[in-house]
């Protein structure tokens, strides 16, 4: 077996180590510092990445047997991981003061989490998914409720491990379901023999609970409910990570757990999948109008935006049926959306980071006179609401027009993706409602209560300008991103 | 690089400049915005007068400038150019634009985020009419009303200023959105592989690209996506109220040019590409243009409120444009482009107008005003003449557009036609003539004995310009439909006349 495989995995879980053991050394005035050193960590490991792992299109390595599988698909996500933590972690250090201790430990969690996720990508086997999900919702039990001293924060942890813990149990309890019948839990075995047990209720009961434990991670319909208040409660980078890299990774294992373990299953649950994500998409964004917490706000907009995310997935299905031009276009659609949505809401969650971490309320009214007092603040978090909400020339227009397109290319023969489309336009028309009111406040509040202007480190600044380069490069000139993502789906059916 | 390139780019060039403009500078501001509209203004001048001597393109397109594919897997590209259609469009976009840089002296608050949303607003208007790419096309009409909404919320007046934002925000992005999945549709339906307009005009000229049902599905979305954003009736209600609300110089570029989007997006593409849809829904198109026409003018009679009116009145003269398109002959189509750039010159005029009599006494209620042509002769001269316009006399480019639009309509719709004579002649008539007279005649009152006129050269400049535009194409309204006509025979009418 060729252990370089697995290097990403690996280093990221010695830097987390390191970062744990200089934690002891370091004197506890510096120790939020150790951030950087993590990030700076992290960007070494990206750099190494992009240099050392070139493949070429529809080519798998495996490790640990057929475990382990690193292809095209893999490596996007696996860089898409790491771009999100390094974020994650110049941000952690900023709120850091709020913690009481143990600031250490909390880089270090980030960087466990991260390992998770990069294991997660590469996933070619039941047993690695398990594992890799827990990995990822473990440490999240405990980023969740890092605030230890803070009621809602705790209440967050719980409310995220009663209900993990739970979907947990579906997950494995579909595991065995699915691996008693076809008698593997590989998913190339899986791939020859899913054909014939396509009929079977108890393998497809199965392959159902293993869909609530990954519907669980990404938050869509119906098992979103945890989402709002854990976005709330959590502390903002916790919330942020949560946002974009647990739900990436549910993404990616959604993709690699139905279109390359089980297709023939995927094809017929079509319908399934363009119900779930027209109900989450009509649920996030009618949900989210009444909210006046930010962060639970972005709570219900991220199950918005989860639901965009299985319009991408359910595009893909139907294209199963069909050889079409690009039938992995819906696929596609769905790593460049979140790239975009990857620079859009680590921007957003920047902001808040600063803005609220000294108030009591999270209000939207808190960010009241924010253009007086940080104007790069206000401007990030307006084009990172206009990309939200789906608007050119920023990342998230181009998102939307591919999925939409994606989805389009199968209304020719199913009039259901149609109605899908339909469904996600009139979200996006809720959407701008909310997006637009936080906007407001930001730009016209009558009462500015506080006026001071907010401070930001250099740190944090070139993590702000790298959001709004990213949002309005993949806006306007998409060409690179979109050749990448079309590359690294060629490794699903 | 084409002109038309430097046309639309020299609006966001300035755009991106003013960021780095310190915020005191005021001066510098203004004097950027008014010269990177002016410079375009001027290109878009030369662009017209040499149309007639520039070579064309294999497509028939003129100063066209294609560029390597913008994202190459989905056949998105960089593509301008002009034909007869759009040529007018493109200049009457670039003087109403400099028009609006001019009135903009009555913004006095954050006057940087103002002059950079005017000019992205006016460079992506010009963009959309330059672009022969599909994607392109919608891209800046975006870029564009997005500023709208912004300019509206936080600069705009009245007491509905919030209500009035959120409405035409979430109005205007749903038709942008249902014509944005027509357009998809479209491209992945033809099956074709491109965006690019001409290469698609010219696959369908050979063998339709559409089946006749496909064609039933993606017509209707573009004809009430396009719709909405045109306020066609029933889905006007956005307008007068968003107009009431807008500051000045916002209200005379989206009345006056990015509404025209919609109906130049259906001459463009919708015509020639779905014929025979076209042809299905057209007369359908025809009485539901009565009801801009008749309906709205009848609405704007009631109006107490000048900005209201004109609202109102813009929404009517649509009316013309949808008849136009409705006759699918060449006659009503030249004459709706024709009325959409002698519209475009009108409702810039007239917004500017009631902006600067706002400015001057701060309500526009018509009851309250009066008399006003003693204190201003020249601005009251200027609305006269505008009334005028609106009325259809001879004389303006409105006549000549309407003129023939009509004479385009009596061979296919002749009650339509009848019905639309009288609201546009009578109906148009009453309310723009009791607007002048409540407003400028009568007695004044003692209050706005202050008010001053339009006095040196550059506050009267932008109003000279824009009756210029309105007299010069009235009179000789074949500098227009002579490169109109054979555009709209090559590219618009082809496919349906066999």
């Amino acid at each position: 077996m060729n252990l370089c495989l697995v290097n990403h995995e690996w280093l990221v879980i010695a830097l987390g180590l390191a970062v744990l053991l200089a934690d002891l050394w370091v004197p506890p005035g510096a120790r939020k510092n150790l951030g950087y050193a993590a990030a700076l960590g992290l960007i070494g490991i990206l750099v190494y990445s992009v240099l050392a792992f070139r493949l070429g299109e529809a080519q798998v390595q495996y490790a640990f047997g057929t475990m382990y599988a690193l292809d095209g698909l893999s490596l996007f996500f696996k860089r898409f991981f790491i771009l999100a933590a390094i974020i994650v972690l110049v941000m952690s250090v900023e709120f850091a003061e709020t913690f009481a201790a143990g600031i250490g430990e909390y880089y270090a969690l980030i960087l466990f989490a991260l390992s998770g996720m990069l294991f997660a990508s590469s996933v070619n086997n039941f047993a690695l998914l398990f594992v890799s999900l827990e990995l990822i919702t473990v440490t999240f039990y405990v980023l969740t409720s890092f605030h230890r001293s803070r009621l809602t924060s705790l209440e967050a942890g719980v409310k995220y491990l009663i209900i993990g813990a739970l979907s947990t149990g579906f997950t494995v309890f579909g595991i065995a379901l699915v691996s008693g019948i076809s008698r593997t839990l590989d998913f190339n075995e899986l791939s020859r023999v899913a054909g014939q047990y396509s009929q079977n209720p108890v393998f497809l009961f199965g392959l159902l609970l293993v869909m609530v434990g990954l519907g669980f991670k990404i938050a869509a319909f119906p098992f979103q409910i945890w989402a709002p208040d854990v976005y709330q409660g959590a502390p903002t980078p916790t919330t942020a990570f949560l946002a974009i890299g647990s739900k990436a990774a549910g993404f990616a294992l959604l993709l690699r757990v139905l279109f390359v373990a089980v297709p023939d299953v995927t094809l017929q649950w079509s319908k399934l999948l363009v119900i779930m994500s027209a109900i989450t998409i009509l649920y996030g964004n009618l949900c989210a109008i009444p909210q006046r917490n930010l962060k639970r706000l972005l709570g219900y907009s991220s199950i918005a935006h989860a639901g965009y995310l299985l319009l991408g997935v359910a595009a893909a299905a139907a294209a199963l049926g069909h050889s079409g031009v690009d039938p992995h276009a819906g696929a596609a659609a769905l790593l460049y959306y979140l790239t975009g949505y990857l620079f859009t809401v680590l921007g957003a969650f920047t902001v808040l980071c600063l803005v609220l971490q000294h108030l009591q309320g999270e209000d939207v009214e808190s960010l009241a006179g924010l253009n007086q007092r940080s104007p790069l603040l206000a401007a990030t978090m307006t084009l990172a609401m206009v990309s939200l909400g789906g608007i050119p020339p920023l990342a998230g227009f181009f998102g939307k027009f591919l999925l939409f397109k994606a989805a389009l290319v199968q209304g020719a023969t199913q009039s259901a993706y149609y109605w899908l489309v339909a469904i996600a336009i009139a979200g996006v028309v809720i959407s701008l409602y909310y997006y637009f009111a936080v906007i407001r406040v930001i730009f016209w509040s009558r009462e500015v209560p506080d006026l001071s202007p907010i401070k930001t480190s250099k740190p944090i600044q070139v993590a702000l300008y790298g959001c709004v380069v990213g949002m309005f490069l993949l806006g306007i000139y998409p060409n690179p991103v979109v050749n990448w993502a079309a590359e690294a789906v060629q490794v699903l059916r | 690089m084409s002109i038309l390139t430097y046309i639309f780019g020299w609006p966001l060039i300035a755009a991106l400049a003013l960021v780095f403009v310190p915020r005191n500078f005021r001066v510098v501001m203004r004097a950027v915005a008014v010269a990177a509209t002016f410079i375009s203004a001027v290109l878009a001048l030369k662009m017209f007068i040499q149309f007639s001597g520039a070579p064309a393109g294999a497509s028939g397109f003129k100063f066209e400038s294609q560029v390597v594919p913008w994202v190459k897997s989905l056949g998105i590209g960089y593509h301008v150019g002009v034909d007869g259609i759009n040529v007018g469009l493109v200049l009457m976009g670039a003087i109403v634009a400099f028009a609006a840089a001019c009135v903009s002296w009555e913004i006095k608050e954050r006057e940087k985020e103002f002059y950079i949303l005017l000019l992205v607003m006016a460079g992506g208007i010009l963009g959309a009419f330059a672009s022969l790419d599909l994607f392109l096309f919608y891209f800046f009409h975006e870029l564009a009303l997005v500023p709208t909404f912004i300019m509206i919320g936080v600069w705009g007046r009245g007491l509905q200023k919030n209500y009035a934002t959120f409405q035409i925000t979430l109005y205007l992005s749903l038709g942008a959105l249902i014509a944005l999945v027509g357009l998809i549709i479209l491209y992945v339906q033809a099956g074709a592989g491109t965006f690019d307009i001409p290469e698609l005009i010219r696959l369908s000229k050979e063998k339709p690209l559409l089946g006749g049902a496909q064609q039933q599905l993606i017509f209707p979305l573009l004809l009430f996506g396009f719709g909405i954003l045109v306020s066609l009736w029933p889905f006007h209600s956005w307008a007068p109220l968003g107009y009431g609300s807008a500051p000045s110089p916002t209200a005379m570029l989206h009345a006056g040019v990015l509404k025209k989007f919609g109906l130049y997006g259906l001459i463009r593409i919708a015509l020639p590409l779905l014929p025979e849809a076209a042809r299905s829904w057209m007369p359908v198109v025809a009485w539901l243009c009565l009801g801009n026409l008749v309906y709205c003018g009848w609405v704007a009679m009631r109006q107490k409120d000048f900005n209201w009116l004109i609202g109102y009145s813009s929404v009517a003269h649509m009316g013309f444009v949808f008849l136009g398109i409705a006759t699918l002959s060449l006659i009503g189509v030249t004459g709706a482009v024709v009325v959409m750039i002698a519209h475009g010159f009108l409702a810039a005029l007239t917004f500017g107008l009631s902006g600067y009599i706002y400015q001057q006494t701060g309500t526009l209620e018509m009851g309250q005003l009066g008399g006003l042509f003693r204190r201003l002769p020249f601005i009251g001269a200027v609305l006269i003449m505008a009334a005028f316009a609106g009325c259809g006399l001879p004389g303006f480019a409105n006549f000549a557009g309407e003129i023939t639009v009509f004479f385009g309509a009596w061979q296919s719709y002749q009650v339509v036609t009848i019905l639309a004579c009288w609201g546009a002649s009578v109906v148009g008539a009453i309310y723009m003539l009791r607007a002048i007279r409540a407003m400028l005649h009568g007695a004044l009152p003692g209050k706005w004995a202050t008010v001053a006129d339009a006095s040196n050269a550059w506050r009267k400049a932008p109003f000279v310009i824009l009756l210029a535009g309105l007299l010069v194409f009235g009179f000789f309204p074949r500098l227009l439909t002579e490169k109109i006509v054979p555009s709209v025979n090559d590219r618009v009418l082809v496919t349906s006349s066999k």
